[in-house]
């Protein structure tokens, strides 16, 4: 059992986070690697359907019970430490999302095994487990290697393609009972929808996008003027929404959404790995930052390594003369 | 925020006294001729926030208005809103609460309104001494907090890690003397300051007065990283404990280096040394860069002609606070092909490019309360007189006015430079 | 314990957060020389970002009749600023803890959350606040960790908390925008993303005038030893993959460039 790879897959209101398809994809490849056997966990009031859409995993256990309805990080703590401690898979991937972040360390230290966080990279070399994390923004990467064969990683989404991990087979689905403790001191109480937003920036063909380098609210007018240029709305990374700057609902990245627009001009924005989990997947990036090694130029297309407040009055202007 | 919003009330039917017949000395003035009203009571009157004001030390000269008005007319603010010195007087004696208004960040310290008031009501002193309160109790436009932490942490309010802050001496083109590495005594310590450190703009000006003061054989040199903030636009926002601070550490580093004079690049700082750091323990001999060059320009080998109508603004801390309005001057006549010509608005009454008294770091907030920045008139009125060029010498005014200029519409009529990079280019060193 | 007598009939907490110092990214980072950190003597420390975060919001708390609020930190580095600056915004104990032995990295969380845990239960705390993550998690987030040696419930990704009697009612924050109302029943670690405001500026006369009235407290503490797991082969600065084509010249040029290109290929002009 030591070499099976187990992937805690994510859902909300019947949708499978993409960062489980990413995992199941790359658990595959591990569990190959190890020899082993892949599966995914499920847990949830209802987590058959979603159980039913991992077919890209050897068997899916899912786990039903009324107290693992919403997000309770006790409940599904236990819920998950006990399906692991029964199965002993070599690897659990879980990502590192809000929910993976409560699950993750809690069930290494359940477990007693070691924990690997912001997993960008994962490979087997002779039966050790080798995880890269992105550490620092993405600025410095640390490789590291795990004692005792067995370990948590926390995945970062978009670290791995997702269709890998989708699968039109028919899941082996396995209902498991739940164990006899699931009491939590904790109480789900709600979930929050956003309120409807002015616009929805996942449906746009276009987005300029803007940073913390924009330094000043005021500045804001450089880039709205060539996102009214381009006719398309403005988006913007966490830094500016936490200001106030910039409505929640414009916010792109790991707690904003992800976007996937033809084209995505990324202004005054490093690209720290939560924000380039939300639009590395734009059919074309553009990125203009002052800092030549801002990791943004890594998943960019077209990189300009200047001063954004030369160049974007520049190209709006461009784009109007060519717009008339 | 206009007072009638608060202060006008609806008339209450209650208080209308009116006699629908009523005859007067034989004329019938019936109806509405007659109507009065009851005295009314105006509840929004706080009667105690003109004390809390004068009784702060600073404060006390706002009770001495006497709503004369002269300050109104020369109050750059006034010129692109509704503000003034009388108007804030006014506002305060009726209630409004300065300590937590959106009035409180308007004032650029400018101090045009102090050079005309015959009662001396010294706005450079109130709104420093009423903002040090409202930042002590945590209330200040979140862009002006930026800017303040970044100060205290990297000692610039552009966020720049500190060792960075001679790195633009490695493009001058010519050698800058660090004095930490060479260790002599100079005749002039030139400190360099934030934006001009930062700033690639401000960099760029960095640069023609390195080459300018080597051509001229200046013995000089730089702090180099140690160099931290002067902050006097932080005192004069409420920051009076983060400039305390910072003229502490700067006075420790200028006590390790051997210099005759000081020569500085920003008229904020020229004001601090001269002013402020006596009483911090440093005393020292400043001079503005161009005092110390405008007498050496007969020195200067010209090699081109500029050929350029040029403006000069002076900067209300050079100018104004300091009284230095020739030393500019004197610089720009002697560019060969320069054209000098003045602005209505200019010497003591010199208009504001908006940037002082924390104005650099306010923009976003004050806009709502702006017809236009303060930078974008001033540009108008430089193109209005025909200038080619606008000249300045305050390390602010160079991007905020390349700013205006672009959002005025006014690109490819008129640029930017400070005094400094036309100095260099009319010795044909500019590259 | 904390110098507040509770009135009767209410039971004020006692909110401990922990401080990490983590290295400013605003300065380049250098590896050290054997290839297997940061090279710590070049970096310059900071409070963690979120920590920041956790900070207002147990000052929030506090100000709402919760209790009293204790910060700790590990001596050295920018220690006795960030305590200062912390008493200054409002906090009533600012605890330094000394480690017997070699403080652990910020790479080693599982050993700061064993120190951390020790001295948690030495302050008697009945609620935890502090950064949901720090720039240096590679062994897990600090304040599940925290939870799982003390045995406390846990809820990450918070960005407002309520006291309800007992409990603390928290929003966990998912992504695009939705969040979930949880109620953890205390005692808890909480892992601030976020406070309900902008964490407050501390004037630094007021740091100043701190610095000259108030002591700081110092705790000796264990230091751990490593519980991790992990064995660091190399820590390296990611190559740029070099996707991006970088456009070079002028403003105008590189307008101009850019504009071509996007037009070729037929986006959005």
């Amino acid at each position: 059992m030591a070499a099976d790879v187990a992937v805690v897959v994510e859902h909300l209101n019947g949708t499978i986070a993409e960062v489980s398809f990413e995992m199941l994809g790359q658990g595959k490849r591990l569990a190959a690697a190890l020899g082993g056997k892949l599966r995914a966990i499920v847990l949830g009031r209802d987590a058959r359907a979603a159980a039913e859409a991992c077919g890209t995993a050897d068997a899916v256990l899912y786990v039903e019970h009324e107290a693992l309805g919403g997000f309770d990080p006790e409940a599904h703590g236990k819920a998950l430490a006990a399906l692991c401690a029964e199965s002993a898979p070599a690897v659990v991937l879980v990502g590192n999302s809000s929910k993976g972040m409560d699950l993750a360390p809690d069930l290494a230290v359940a477990l007693g095994v070691p924990v690997v966080t912001n997993v960008g990279a994962v490979a087997i070399e002779g039966g050790t487990i080798v995880a890269t994390s992105r550490l620092y923004g993405g600025k410095i990467h640390a490789e590291v290697q795990v004692a005792g064969g067995r370990a948590v990683l926390s995945v970062l989404a978009g670290a791995f393609p997702a269709e890998a991990g989708k699968s039109d087979r028919p899941a082996a689905v396995e209902g498991v009972a739940p164990p006899a403790d699931l009491a939590s001191r904790i109480a789900f109480q709600r979930l929050i929808e956003p309120e409807a937003a002015d616009v929805d920036i996942t449906k746009e063909d276009v987005l300029v996008s803007v940073g913390r380098g924009i330094q000043d609210k005021d500045n804001l007018e450089i880039v709205q003027e060539l996102a009214d240029a381009l006719g398309c709305p403005l988006s913007a990374s966490r830094p500016l929404v936490d200001l106030g700057w910039m409505p929640k609902s414009r916010q792109v990245g790991k707690s904003g959404v992800t976007v996937k627009p033809k084209l995505y001009i990324a202004i005054g924005i490093s690209g720290a790995p939560e924000h380039v989990q939300g639009m590395k997947d734009a059919a074309t990036i553009v990125a203009i930052n002052s800092d030549p090694k801002a990791p943004i130029f890594d998943v960019a297309h077209y990189g300009v390594a200047a001063d954004l407040f030369d160049v974007v009055p520049a190209l709006t202007e461009k784009v109007r003369e060519l717009k008339g | 925020m206009p007072i009638e919003k608060e202060k006008i009330l609806s008339v209450e039917p209650e208080r209308i006294r009116e006699k629908s017949r009523f005859v007067l000395d034989g004329m019938d003035i019936s109806g509405h001729w007659n109507r009065m009203f009851e005295q009314r009571v105006l509840w929004g009157y706080e009667p105690d926030r003109l004390d809390q004001v004068t009784k702060l030390d600073g404060g006390e000269s706002l009770g001495w208005c006497y709503q004369c008005g002269k300050c109104v007319g020369v109050c750059p603010v006034d010129v692109v809103g509704d503000y003034g010195p009388r108007k804030i007087f006014r506002k305060v004696q009726s209630g409004i609460d300065l300590f937590t208004d959106d009035d409180l960040w308007l004032c650029t310290t400018c101090g045009n309104c102090l050079r005309v008031c015959p009662k001396e009501v010294d706005m450079i002193q109130i709104m420093p001494a009423v903002r040090e309160q409202a930042v002590l109790e945590g209330h200040m436009p979140p862009e002006l907090q930026d800017a303040f932490e970044k100060t205290a942490k990297y000692g610039n309010p552009l966020g720049e890690p500190a060792r960075k802050r001679a790195d633009w001496t490695r493009e001058a083109g010519v050698e800058v003397p660090i004095l930490a590495k060479t260790k002599r005594a100079v005749d002039v310590l030139w400190w360099v300051e934030c934006y001009p450190a930062y700033h690639p703009r401000g960099r760029e000006a960095s640069r023609a007065l390195a080459r300018t003061l080597a051509a001229l054989g200046i013995d000089f040199g730089i702090v180099g990283v140690d160099e931290k903030c002067v902050a006097d636009s932080q005192r004069l926002a409420g920051e009076k404990g983060l400039f305390e601070s910072l003229a502490e550490d700067n006075v420790k580093t200028l006590a390790k280096y051997e210099f005759r004079r000081l020569m500085v690049t920003d008229p904020h700082a020229y004001n601090a040394f001269k002013n402020e750091y006596p009483k911090h323990g440093g005393s020292y001999d400043v001079v503005h860069y161009t005092q110390l060059l405008a007498p050496l320009v007969s020195k200067v080998e010209w090699k081109k002609t500029l050929a350029a109508r040029v403006t000069f603004h002076d900067p209300c801390y050079l100018g104004r606070h300091n009284g230095e309005y020739e030393a500019p001057r004197e610089i720009l006549r002697a560019i060969p092909g320069v054209e000098v010509v003045e602005m209505f608005r200019c010497r003591q009454n010199g208009y504001c490019c908006g940037g002082g008294g924390g104005g650099m770091w306010l923009d976003g907030f004050n806009a709502p309360h702006l017809e236009e920045r303060l930078s974008e008139r001033r540009v108008r009125e430089a193109v209005e007189v025909g200038a080619d060029v606008l000249a300045v010498c305050c390390p602010f005014e160079v991007s905020r006015f390349e700013d205006a200029v672009k959002s005025t519409g006014n690109e490819g009529k008129l640029v930017v430079r400070d005094i400094i990079e036309l100095v260099d280019e009319a010795r044909g060193a500019r590259q | 314990m904390n110098g507040n007598e509770p009135s009767p009939g209410e039971t004020l907490m006692n909110i401990v957060v922990p401080l990490q110092q983590t290295p400013d990214l605003v300065e380049e980072l250098e590896i050290n020389a054997d290839g297997t950190d940061i090279d710590r003597d070049a970096v310059t420390l900071q409070l963690s970002e979120w920590d920041g975060q956790a900070l207002e919001e147990a000052l929030l708390l506090k100000e709402a009749g919760a209790g009293s609020v204790t910060a700790v930190t590990i001596d050295g580095g920018e220690a006795d600023a960030i305590l200062f600056t912390a008493l200054a915004k409002g906090v009533d104990r600012a605890v330094k803890l000394k480690p017997s032995g070699d403080a652990p990295t910020g790479l080693d969380h599982h050993a700061l959350a064993r120190l951390l845990a020790a001295a948690v239960a030495q302050l008697g705390a009945d609620l935890v606040l502090t950064g949901v993550q720090s720039v240096e998690d590679l062994d897990g987030q600090l304040p599940v960790l925290l939870a799982a040696m003390l045995g406390w419930p846990h809820v990450s990704v918070v960005t407002g908390t309520e006291l309800r009697g007992g409990a603390i009612a928290v929003k966990q924050e998912y992504s695009g925008g939705v969040m979930a109302e949880l109620e953890a029943r205390l005692p808890a670690v909480i892992g601030i993303q976020a406070a309900r405001q902008a964490p407050r500026y501390a004037p630094v006369s007021k740091v100043r005038q701190i610095q000259k009235t108030a002591k700081l407290e110092e705790m000796p503490v264990e230091a751990p030893s490593g519980e991790a797991g992990l064995k660091i082969r190399r820590v390296f600065k990611p190559e740029i993959a070099g996707r991006a084509e970088i456009l070079e010249g002028e403003p105008a040029e590189i307008a101009a460039k850019l504009v071509s290109l996007l037009k070729d290929r037929g986006l959005a002009i």
